[in-house]
């Protein structure tokens, strides 16, 4: 009596944990109500997150998603315990890239982040009016390669990057277990 | 002196070789992008743009900073053939001219201040004046957009601006799940090299935006060289580009 008792016991629990769980999940899902500018899906493979990372150089305040650590996979049966983030669907907060804003959703399963997609991207490109036809000189083209000379600064655009590992960050922040 | 911060969403260098720089100097110039970020930020509930945008503040009360800009918006898009617009969804967002401009007035500061050899960079868009401390023009790098910590081109400026307009998450293998087979000719990075960093700035957004005729858009116009980057790899640039290339 008292071994079935017990089974019940630990059957029950597990049925609320689930739900529990689920929770959660619907909770993160509820946020994927349309945000506004939603046209530019685009989904990056895990792998490639740690390198939009900045290099660690000059500025101390930005979030470097490089270090964050990487989710143990947990032997037991028991869900995403041992993980660094929950199972769900979170969204990041919206970033200011100066041009438009940034925008990410990323969802974890198995305890790991699947995918990143854009929820919000600046859309310079998204302009229908078409442009009168120049006369078509010939310019040269080249295959780039590195250049690696000492610099006293870089041209690059930077925001968008910047903008993007904020709003990533604030969404695994919410994925925190 | 050299000073960095986190302003704008981006980071702004300021660094002035002359030897009477001050850290007033330096903070004078960080207190005109706060002061712009208070005038010109979507992103804050009161600022005049945002106040604009309410219909709290009606078209006679604009401030000279304010009515100058919408000038300008419109000056570029005009001669962008329309792919520069601030208009958006009924409301205005001046942001894509403002931050050249922002760049180019700070730099006038210190030019007023006395100095005649210093850069302005904000988020990658930079004005340059004078030469570096070793008395040479100043070295700039041109990112790779495939990988951050790489440059691709090298170029000597003196007294010019240059502004890259692109997006490193395209080229950092982020592909559309809908689409991928995407066009190859996609274009990644475009940087442009004008007489100020206003010109700069305000014909490579649109250019930019132009995919790759933007390019085309560039050599068009006199005073500015351009070199742009495709999803490839390849790189197209304009007749006069090579001037500023500092070959090792």
């Amino acid at each position: 009596m008292k071994k079935l008792l017990l089974s019940v016991l630990v059957i029950v629990s597990f049925i609320l944990y689930s739900l529990f769980q689920r929770k959660d999940d619907l909770v993160g899902s509820a946020n994927l109500a349309p945000q506004g500018n939603t046209n530019n899906t685009i989904s990056i493979s895990p792998s490639t997150t740690p390198q939009t990372s900045p290099s660690p150089t000059t500025i101390s305040t930005t979030p470097d998603i490089k270090n964050t650590p990487k989710p143990t996979p947990t032997a037991t049966p028991t869900p995403t315990k041992a993980s660094l983030y929950k199972n769900g669907t979170y969204i990041g907060d919206v970033t200011d890239a100066y041009y438009g804003n940034v925008q990410v959703q990323v969802q974890v399963s198995g305890g790991n982040i699947s995918s990143v997609n854009f929820l919000q991207y600046p859309s310079d490109r998204s302009r229908s009016i078409s442009i009168n036809s120049y006369a078509m000189p010939i310019l040269e083209q080249e295959a780039i390669k590195a250049q690696s000379a000492n610099v006293d600064t870089v041209s690059g655009a930077t925001d968008t990057s910047l903008a993007f590992i904020s709003s990533m960050q604030s969404a695994l922040a919410k994925a925190q277990n | 002196m050299k000073e960095t911060r986190l302003m704008l969403g981006m980071p702004i260098t300021v660094n002035i070789v002359d030897s009477q720089a001050t850290q007033e100097n330096i903070d004078e110039v960080f207190a005109y992008f706060k002061y712009i970020d208070n005038k010109f930020s979507v992103f804050k509930k009161d600022s005049e743009i945002n106040q604009i945008n309410r219909g709290e503040i009606m078209e006679n009360e604009y401030s000279d900073d304010m009515e100058e800009i919408f000038l300008l918006a419109e000056k570029t898009k005009k001669e962008s053939h329309g792919y520069f617009d601030i208009h958006h969804k009924g409301k205005l967002n001046p942001s894509g001219v403002v931050k050249g401009w922002a760049i180019h007035q700070a730099a006038k500061i210190l030019e007023k201040d006395g100095f005649s050899n210093f850069y302005v960079d904000a988020g990658g868009d930079i004005q340059v004046k004078g030469n570096n401390h070793l008395g040479k023009p100043w070295t700039l790098g041109i990112r790779n957009p495939f990988n951050r910590n790489e440059n691709i081109k090298i170029v000597k400026l003196i007294n010019k601006g240059i502004a890259t307009s692109g997006t490193y998450i395209r080229g950092q293998h982020i592909y559309n799940p809908f689409k991928p087979q995407d066009p190859i000719m996609e274009i990644v990075s475009l940087t442009v090299i004008g007489p100020n960093v206003f010109e700069a700035d305000r014909f490579a957004t649109p250019a930019f935006a132009m995919g790759k005729e933007g390019i085309l858009f560039i050599e068009s116009i006199q005073g500015l060289e351009g070199y742009m980057i495709d999803s490839n790899g390849v790189a197209t640039f304009t007749k006069g580009w090579n001037q500023y290339v500092y070959k090792d």
